[in-house]
């Protein structure tokens, strides 16, 4: 696949800290891809050189092949920031409307656009509704066609989940599936770490204005592992002391356990068939995103928020 | 260009489309004219046939005591007392009585009369009875105490004219310059209203997108100048309705003031503006009045005034109104943030208020001069040198020299404002002080 989105060598200072320093990534095209970091991390200020908001003091950003420019490429680029906005007083057609010739569509492309969308997301009854009559719910989903109705080739979603429930959000998860299956590429950015395991292709993993992880979220689960498997018999297995696996955790006839250097997951299966354990289930265990994001992130000097972590 | 007049568009339809500005641009023209209209109603207004009894002790007027328009009628009464005078004013046979004591002296001042009535007495009777008494009373003081003939009173009271000129020959007359005088005050304050009525229309729209956070929704399709300068004309244009529709209603009503009130404008040029100035020949003087100021108002250079007006009111507000953009931009939720911030630009606004009230009166003072041509305070002063015309208010040159200021001042103010406005609208935490505005606006991009 072809890449929509390089971002090569991309410095941000402000006069007091390092926002964005140095940091280099492509996107491919139709993928969904997770921007991850905490708070403070540097992710709005790349999201606003991604969207033609800030220019970057060095680097630079190639869109769709040729150099990005912020203002002829608007139209290709839907943003939803994470603080919504919207005029409260206006009507929700009008709203979408303006935002929409905003974009540089005209009134009439614009009007056929939003009158797809709203009757996709069933809200063709809202037209003459202010926002101000709208759940927080609903607003978030009115953000959400605002951000894709001219179909972009970029879409950035920060936090677009918050305050759906989860009806409506698998409603929008399925317009992001169908956006990226029409060739639209997704920026998708979050703390909910169980949402990216879900959604994303590909991700990477900013922290203190550097980039600290780069790709799929199935790599990134194979670099981070650390060799733990769980194994059920259907008997308590007796006392275990060998040299090739430690035990972390027993639990009536579960086991987990760490293999040692040196060793494959086959060595611990032959050490239980040679104790005529009867083995019902032997899987691996690799670490969630949530405890590859913790563990790097923490011990750094980030002043990250715990990340929400949904049982 | 075409994102700017969609953004302006949308700020011009979304506050006229709103009821409070119907309300404000139609309702408060209105109030304002029933209020006065009331005043002057009531003021006015003559108690037709006034009856007011005079019981003349010592004959001081020989009986003989008339009002002009003849609304009031004195009846002079013998045989009454004080009581059975206040009774008939009681029981409504009489509007009011004025006893004249015996022992009242034309020659001292010492002696006051007292009109006696049931109900309070409206200010223009009162006016009336006041001048035909005090007249009455001066003018047997000039006759009997002063020995002067009639003859002698009348050639007095017929005061020589006296008129102004200037050196090209035109009559400068005085109702001209006090024509200009109002019509340039006038001006200047209408313009201190707009910038700042209109300016913080402008900053309170720049801070309601930014603590909506819409902002950044709308600066990534748009560039952040396009957004300010988008609001600007939008509101501008609000402006320019609103002043339209006001122009029209003013005219409209005076129209309709002679029809409400068919007699009232008729009773006040006949009414002596300064009571106590002897009486004949003042309602000739009064007419003569009218028509000078309707001359005067035919002396002013109206379509230039105009043209100037809009001129001003558009340069001033462009150049401020992006200021106060970059104040509401660099402001969060808190509006008491904005005041501190405001005070450089409302300071220039009301030193130009100061100095007009000075050049209104002396348009070619150096400090006048000065107002008229720096940008920041000549949307307001050149509108007071400007009323007294062309050359005896401003020279062409110092006229067309201000609008170039005008206009570069336009163009560095907005230039400084749309980079504090650029980086100010992203920017949330803390309150900014004016020496950081300073540092966004002079940075490089």
């Amino acid at each position: 696949m072809p890449s929509i989105l390089q971002l090569q060598n991309l410095q941000k200072y402000f006069a007091t800290q390092k926002a964005v320093d140095d940091i280099s990534f492509n996107i491919e095209q139709g993928s969904i891809f997770g921007l991850l970091g905490p708070n403070g991390a540097g992710k709005t200020t790349l999201i606003r050189m991604i969207t033609g908001i800030f220019y970057p003091d060095s680097g630079s950003i190639t869109f769709d092949g040729k150099p990005f420019n912020g203002l002829n490429d608007a139209i290709q680029i839907g943003y939803m920031p994470e603080e919504r906005g919207l005029y409260k007083k206006m009507k929700i057609g009008d709203q979408a409307l303006y935002l929409a010739q905003l974009k540089g569509l005209s009134r009439a492309e614009a009007m056929e656009k939003i009158k797809y969308w709203f009757k996709r997301l069933e809200m063709e009854s809202w037209w003459n509704k202010k926002v101000e009559d709208l759940s927080k719910g609903m607003s978030q989903k009115l953000q959400f066609v605002t951000t894709v109705l001219h179909e972009p080739k970029l879409i950035i979603l920060d936090e677009p989940f918050s305050g759906l429930d989860p009806l409506n959000a698998n409603l929008i998860k399925d317009e992001i599936y169908g956006l990226a299956k029409r060739g639209s590429t997704i920026i998708f950015s979050t703390h909910r770490m169980e949402q990216v395991e879900e959604i994303c292709d590909h991700i990477v993993l900013i922290n203190l204005g550097r980039k600290i992880l780069d790709g799929t979220v199935q790599e990134v689960k194979q670099q981070f592992k650390e060799n733990k498997f769980s194994i059920k018999f259907s008997q308590k297995p007796e006392s275990i002391d060998n040299a090739v696996f430690q035990v972390l955790q027993q639990k009536d006839n579960a086991l987990t356990v760490k293999i040692n250097d040196g060793h494959s997951s086959n060595d611990v299966l032959q050490y239980f068939l040679n104790q005529q354990l009867n083995i019902e289930s032997f899987n691996e265990i690799l670490p969630s995103l949530n405890e590859i994001f913790i563990g790097l992130v923490e011990n750094t000097s980030a002043t990250a928020r715990a990340f929400q972590t949904i049982s | 260009m075409n994102k700017i007049l969609i953004i302006a568009q949308r700020e011009f339809l979304s506050r006229v489309q709103k009821k409070t500005f119907l309300l404000t641009t139609i309702g408060i023209p209105v109030l304002i004219f029933v209020f006065y209209a009331m005043i002057i109603y009531f003021s006015v207004k003559t108690t037709d046939n006034f009856q007011i009894a005079v019981l003349d002790q010592p004959n001081l007027f020989n009986g003989k005591l008339a009002d002009d328009d003849a609304d009031i009628v004195f009846s002079f009464v013998q045989n009454e007392t004080a009581s059975s005078l206040k009774q008939k004013v009681d029981t409504g046979k009489l509007d009011a009585y004025v006893i004249i004591p015996k022992t009242f002296d034309l020659a001292t001042i010492k002696d006051s009369l007292q009109i006696v009535s049931k109900k309070s007495i409206g200010i223009m009777t009162r006016q009336k009875i006041q001048h035909t008494i005090s007249s009455a009373i001066e003018e047997k003081k000039l006759l009997t105490g002063l020995s002067i003939s009639k003859n002698q009173l009348d050639s007095l009271q017929r005061s020589n004219e006296i008129k102004f000129a200037s050196t090209e020959g035109k009559n400068d007359s005085d109702v001209k310059a006090g024509i200009s005088y109002g019509v340039g005050f006038g001006s200047g304050f209408l313009i201190y209203i707009i910038l700042f009525i209109y300016g913080s229309m402008v900053m309170r729209g720049v801070m309601e997108e930014k603590t909506n956070r819409i902002a950044e929704v709308i600066i990534s399709s748009v560039k952040p100048f396009q957004l300010m300068m988008g609001k600007i004309t939008g509101i501008g244009l609000v402006g320019l309705v609103q002043f339209l529709i006001w122009i029209v209603l003013v005219i409209g009503l005076q129209l309709l003031l002679p029809l409400i009130f068919p007699d009232m404008l008729h009773q006040m040029q006949a009414q002596p503006m300064q009571p106590g100035i002897a009486g004949a020949a003042n309602v000739a003087q009064e007419s003569g009045a009218m028509a000078g100021i309707m001359s005067g108002i035919g002396l002013i250079n109206w379509p230039l005034i105009l043209g100037c007006f809009v001129f001003y009111f558009l340069g001033g507000y462009f150049l401020y109104s992006a200021l106060f953009a970059a104040v509401g931009s660099a402001v969060n939720e808190d509006a008491q943030d904005a005041q501190s911030l405001m005070l450089p630009i409302t300071m220039p606004i009301i030193f130009a208020m100061v100095i007009m009230t000075k050049a209104v009166n002396d348009p070619n003072s150096s400090l006048a001069v000065f107002g008229s041509l720096f940008p920041l305070t000549s949307p307001i002063v050149m509108m007071a040198r400007v009323a007294h015309g062309i050359p005896e208010g401003v020279t062409v040159i110092q006229l067309l020299l201000s609008m170039l200021f005008l206009v570069l001042g336009f163009i560095a103010t907005t230039w400084l404002a749309a980079k504090i406005y650029r980086t100010g609208i992203l920017m949330y935490g803390k309150k900014p002080t004016l020496k950081t505005l300073w540092q966004w606006a002079i940075r490089k991009s």
